[in-house]
């Protein structure tokens, strides 16, 4: 008797005892640390990317890097794709897949919250030819352990309709100062992270502000990309965060100016559509992404197997080639051409690029005697701002 | 030996039923037991979660609730004035998608019922519903596609001077009030054909003109349609957040707020108590239409 009652409270409380269980799972898996050696193969692995990222020819049949993957190892592979970094974190706390490839603004949060698995980089041959200076940054590594082996890099750009612009704006300014030109018509990022390119901005025309990292701002910062933001905001028509919808707003015209990435831009042009992309003066905000592991997986020889395969200049070449970003090894732009455009192994050019980042209460750029604005922070003012 | 089994069956059965006959009432507990268990199941046990949860606050670096009791996301929902904005933006649009297929549905409702043939009346219902049998998605992206600039809307509303609404707030009513066309002309429908065309007959024998007949005699008897209708259209819009984010631009409402902070902020405690906003409304104006005794009629 005393075991039915128990059984029906907690029918009555499912949903938090599941919430109580998902948080348990997460901690326990979290302790079996790093993998020593790799075994058989499973079935398969699901893995969650950046669109553009895992290509099995569907989109186009020419743009096919998974299908040697499967016909290699035999896991097959199913993928999802994101929008946005927060969106990644949250499909990572379900514990559905195995393997994600992930920015900069959500690794730190998937190792924070045990996400993700330590990786054994000896298991993954490639990862000896990547960069320097991808390695053991503070996005991937924690403590000395590794979290993830890098995939490439790239700037977000500022996309233009030529029809509107005959010569290429060289300024975010056409977004933000001088958005009104085009009311209705200017997109922006849908997120929160969105606030560091209104920072990146900031940094460049008002000095006066001391604004050093554009995710360490503290809270007169933070209402001064606030205030920036609320100002663009009458100019826009829509924000974005589907990628498809940025391209098709910009094919019918309803968006003619706004921030991108090369590969919205790669396929607008390749459907003939009169527009550019530039990467403006001030800089810009960027991303550097990591290929990671769930600590959930049930799958991890297939996993480490993708980590490799993914990590391997021919395939990272095609990839990273394909969105739009420079890939993660000197020699993978043997296989690519454009590996100049993208300043790939630039390192003093990478340092340009403000990689997409959390920010947290402790000021990322080493002040001390403030307190940061927190991603929380963030999220809130991005509604403000929303209105 | 089988067919003692299947006698010892029969036994049973009968005796079940007999059982079963004689006390009523056990029959009927049994019956309804396994739907209200699981209406108890779906309804009540998703509601007190909401409500738990809403109590409960999140680590704002790793994004893990913390099962702790606050108030915090009441104060905030409460006291930030974007909340307040929102609120009243999607109550404004609610109001005016409701208003505007009433609007709509009366005159459509009352020549489907009274004055069309049975074989137009026929065609027009099935017509109505059709929209029905296609996925909400391809409905909401073909008026993405109507309301772009150079759409068909553009197109026709250019040579008359007046720009497209394009996406936004306009879209939003626009798209919403189509979506939810069907269930507010139906409930009207069903009750404008349940008034006897006796009835009308003998309003206009009596000297009641056409509008006197409309105002004194059929609306006081669809008002309960209406309402049906109307609280269709209400609360659907006031939940949606897709075609919000497919036509609605940069506009924001209650259920795009909820969307984000489950979505993009990983904040389900916040977006819980935002949930509460028009669970209360709701509330509210299906309180204030018991009211009016229009619910007694349904």
């Amino acid at each position: 008797m005393k075991l039915n009652k128990t059984a029906s409270s907690t029918i009555a409380l499912s949903a938090a005892a599941l919430l109580v269980l998902s948080g348990c799972a997460s901690t326990d898996s979290g302790a079996t640390g790093m993998i020593q050696e790799l075994g058989d193969n499973e079935a398969g692995i699901s893995i969650l990317a950046w669109p553009g990222y895992v290509e099995d020819g569907t989109n186009d049949p020419a743009v096919d890097w998974t299908s040697s993957f499967e016909e290699a190892t035999g896991c097959e592979v199913t993928v999802k794709t994101y929008g946005t970094s927060d969106e990644a974190v949250n499909l990572m706390k379900t514990g559905e897949y195995d393997v994600v490839a992930a920015s900069g603004d959500a690794t730190q949060r998937l190792i924070a919250g045990e996400e993700v698995m330590p990786i054994n980089t000896s298991l993954v041959a490639n990862y000896e030819g990547i960069f320097d200076f991808l390695k053991n940054q503070s996005h991937n590594t924690v403590a000395g352990v590794n979290y993830g082996i890098p995939h490439g890099y790239g700037a977000n750009l500022l996309l233009y309709n030529k029809d509107v612009f005959p010569t290429a704006p060289d300024s975010w300014s056409v977004v933000w100062d001088g958005a009104s030109a085009n009311a209705g018509k200017v997109t922006a990022y849908d997120s929160p992270i969105y606030i560091a390119d209104a920072a990146v901005y900031l940094m460049a025309t008002k000095p006066e502000l001391g604004i050093e990292n554009p995710y360490a701002l503290d809270e007169t910062q933070l209402a001064a990309a606030v205030e920036l933001l609320k100002a663009q905001r009458a100019n826009v028509g829509e924000y974005w965060s589907d990628y498809l919808l940025e391209i098709q707003a910009f094919t019918t015209g309803d968006s003619v100016v706004g921030t991108t990435w090369q590969v919205i831009a790669n396929v607008l042009l390749g459907e003939g559509v009169n527009v550019d992309a530039v990467l403006p003066k001030e800089g810009s905000t960027g991303w550097s992404d990591t290929w990671m592991i769930s600590s959930k997986t049930d799958a991890p020889n297939c996993a480490y197997r993708w980590l490799d395969h993914i990590a391997s200049p021919e395939i990272n070449a095609a990839a990273t080639a394909y969105f739009g970003e420079a890939p993660s090894s000197m020699a993978a732009c043997d296989f690519r051409d454009d590996c100049d455009a993208y300043h790939a192994g630039d390192a003093d050019y990478a340092k340009q690029l403000w990689y997409w980042t959390t920010p947290i209460a402790e000021c990322l750029d080493g002040r001390t005697d403030v307190q940061c604005t927190d991603y929380t922070r963030w999220t809130a003012a991005w509604q403000e701002v929303k209105g | 030996m089988t067919t003692s089994t299947a006698e010892v069956e029969t036994r049973l059965t009968r005796r079940i039923s007999n059982f079963l006959y004689q006390r009523s009432r056990v029959g009927l507990a049994l019956l309804l037991a396994p739907p209200t268990f699981w209406l108890a199941l779906v309804y009540i046990a998703s509601l007190s979660a909401l409500l738990i949860t809403a109590f409960w606050s999140v680590d704002s670096f790793t994004g893990d609730i913390e099962h702790t009791w606050t108030l915090k996301n009441f104060a905030t929902i409460v006291g930030e004035s974007t909340y307040q904005a929102v609120t009243l933006r999607t109550l404004g649009i609610a109001l005016s998608v409701t208003v505007i297929d009433v609007a709509f549905a009366l005159p459509v409702a009352f020549y489907m019922s009274k004055v069309a043939s049975r074989g137009w009346q026929r065609f027009l219902v099935i017509s109505m519903t059709l929209p029905l049998w296609s996925s909400y998605l391809v409905k909401a992206y073909a008026w993405r596609s109507v309301l772009s600039s150079g759409g068909i809307l553009d197109w026709i509303l250019t040579p008359f001077g007046i720009p497209s609404p394009g996406y936004g707030l306009e879209g939003t009513v626009i798209t919403l009030a189509y979506l939810w066309f069907p269930f507010v002309v139906l409930p009207i429908y069903t009750a404008l054909q349940r008034v006897p065309n006796s009835l009308i007959e003998a309003s206009a024998d009596l000297g009641g003109g056409t509008i006197k007949t409309i105002r004194s005699v059929v609306v006081p008897l669809i008002i309960p349609g209406i309402i049906a209708g109307s609280i269709f259209s209400f609360s659907l819009t006031l939940g949606d957040y897709i075609a919000v984010k497919i036509v609605g631009g940069a506009t924001q409402t209650l259920g795009t707020l909820i969307f984000t902070n489950v979505g993009t902020a990983n904040n389900l405690p916040l977006a819980a108590a935002i949930a509460f906003i028009p669970l209360g409304i709701i509330l509210v104006y299906l309180a204030s239409v018991k009211r009016t005794g229009a619910l007694d009629n349904l």
